[in-house]
């Protein structure tokens, strides 16, 4: 079967066999060991060591939402990475964040990427947000098995809807359980304290400006606490993965837009280190 | 049971081409031209639904003439193909000339064995380069031949005669809008040599486009921005013409 895919013979029978409009049915009726999820494992003793990523945040403003994630990636108590991207566009109305273990996290948003574009070219039609949404739960579903053994894939889930006219987050847990979240929302390690932050400064009227800058302060607050997620790093130019979308689609901030962001509130922090105070009643 | 007749192999094989070549004669035409930004598909369809014309990858699109379900199967199969083969590997291993040999080897499969009717299709498959001179274009007749096209070409019933007409008008750098009119005018020729008008709603438009910021460069384009384009005079500027959304 897999030598038809790399040689150039006919197509084979399956791939002219009118059926669904999802890539990982096809997948797993032509070629089921290409799904990350039908994996064979080996039995495994304790957990296995693999790079994590960390805090994921998502805010909606009128107009849109907002998603961002810090660049770090741990294994243990080292760093793995600096400048991981755990933040991706998913297709023009959608990204997806992921924490947990980023290498199945990678190849996963790789297959919803896919599975995506694959329905909207079979169908001349895009899913809706909702069945989207829908898509990354049976994904996570069928890592469940890895994530018994440690391997957890959560990530966090933004996009416009074109129908409602508005900015929604879905968060999930490694079950697939997946639910709307309203405001804001967070995941992974760090997101405790990013959470906590966004609380504070959340209002129903942000402009996308505002959001943004949100979103950074309750990274840098989560990267206070957490040791596994990471603050802007000044020295080597690395800066937190803002995207924004809204009616115009995806869009990703620029490394200078994003350092700027990340700049204004470092010189603020150094006045004061906690960060912006809201009103105590 | 009475004792088949000998036909010649020569004989089975044309009756076959005949067969298919009638028909895709019974669609419409359509045209595939390459214009300085990249690759413009026209054709006449009433349908809003039933597309001609499609994407299949990044950069590649796929347009067809026949029949309806045939067409539709091998570009699902298409996509499945690229799809499948981008995820193995990269999305940049996924070319033009790899999809239009699969697609060579199963019409030709088809049509010549005695157990299958041949496709009604033709097909073009085409890959917009980060240059011109990249640009690819294939067009593959119902027998599973491959033919390597530059410039511009015609499928379907009346190909012939405005494949013919292209090439005498098609210039190198056209404008969106100068080549849209040229695929046009060339499709509302008769093969009586009459013309006819062939109205905006009529028309299924789409671009592979190399100055899309995005990885997927195909593009429809619909409604107001292809009246516009209509519009603008054959001289217009390039700024004009290659507008966005």
């Amino acid at each position: 079967m897999e030598a038809n895919t790399r040689s150039t013979g006919r197509l084979p029978a399956a791939f002219l066999t009118p059926g669904s409009s999802s890539f990982m049915d096809f997948l797993s009726e032509h070629q089921p060991e290409m799904l990350p999820g039908k994996r064979q494992l080996p039995p495994t003793q304790g957990v296995i060591e693999a790079p994590h990523g960390t805090t994921i945040v998502a805010v909606t403003f009128p107009g849109g939402v907002v998603l961002a994630g810090d660049r770090r990636a741990t294994m243990g108590n080292v760093i793995a990475q600096r400048d991981i991207e755990k933040v991706f566009p998913a297709d023009e109305y959608s990204a997806v964040g992921i924490a947990g273990t980023a290498g199945l996290a990678v190849e996963m948003v790789k297959l919803f990427q896919l599975e995506l574009e694959h329905f909207e070219k079979v169908e001349g039609a895009q899913l809706s947000l909702e069945g989207k949404a829908n898509r990354l739960s049976t994904m996570i579903r069928s890592n469940l098995g890895m994530a018994m053994q440690g391997l957890a894939v959560v990530p966090l889930f933004a996009g416009f809807d074109v129908d409602r006219d508005r900015g929604r987050i879905f968060s999930y847990d490694v079950t697939g359980g997946r639910s709307e979240e309203h405001h804001y929302a967070a995941t992974g390690s760090g997101s405790v304290f990013a959470r906590g932050a966004m609380k504070k400064l959340f209002r129903n009227d942000l402009s996308e400006e505002e959001a943004t800058t949100l979103v950074v302060q309750a990274l840098y607050d989560a990267a206070d606490d957490d040791s596994a997620t990471g603050g802007p790093d000044v020295a080597r130019r690395i800066y937190p993965i803002v995207t924004v979308i809204t009616e115009d689609g995806f869009r990703r901030l620029t490394d200078e837009e994003s350092s700027e962001i990340a700049r204004s509130i470092l010189a603020r922090r150094l006045e004061q280190p906690d960060g912006p105070r809201a009103a105590l009643l | 049971m009475s004792t088949p007749f000998y036909v010649s192999p020569q004989q089975a094989m044309a009756d076959r081409a005949e067969y298919a070549r009638k028909g895709i004669a019974r669609g419409r035409s359509l045209v595939v031209i390459q214009y300085a930004d990249g690759i413009v598909f026209v054709g006449e369809n009433p349908s809003r639904a039933l597309h001609k014309f499609s994407e299949i990858y990044d950069r590649i699109g796929f347009a067809a003439a026949g029949k309806y379900n045939e067409y539709e199967n091998l570009r699902i199969g298409g996509v499945r193909y690229a799809d499948l083969r981008g995820y193995t590997y990269d999305r940049d291993d996924v070319t033009a000339r790899g999809l239009a040999n699969v697609y060579a080897q199963t019409l030709g499969t088809i049509f010549s064995s005695a157990g299958e009717k041949p496709y009604e299709v033709e097909l073009v498959v085409a890959e917009v380069g980060a240059t011109p001179d990249g640009d690819q274009i294939y067009r593959l007749p119902h027998d599973g031949s491959i033919v390597d096209e530059h410039g511009s070409v015609a499928v379907g019933g009346n190909a012939e005669q405005i494949s013919s007409y292209l090439d005498q008008r098609h210039q190198e750098g056209m404008s969106l809008a100068e080549a849209l009119k040229l695929a046009v005018q060339a499709l509302s020729r008769d093969t009586n040599g009459t013309e006819r008008e062939i109205p905006a709603e009529r028309l299924e438009v789409a671009v592979l486009d190399r100055t899309r910021p995005q990885s997927r460069k195909f593009k429809r384009i619909v409604g107001r921005q292809l009246g516009r384009l209509l519009e603008i005079d054959g001289a217009a500027t390039e700024a004009e013409s290659s507008d966005e959304e």
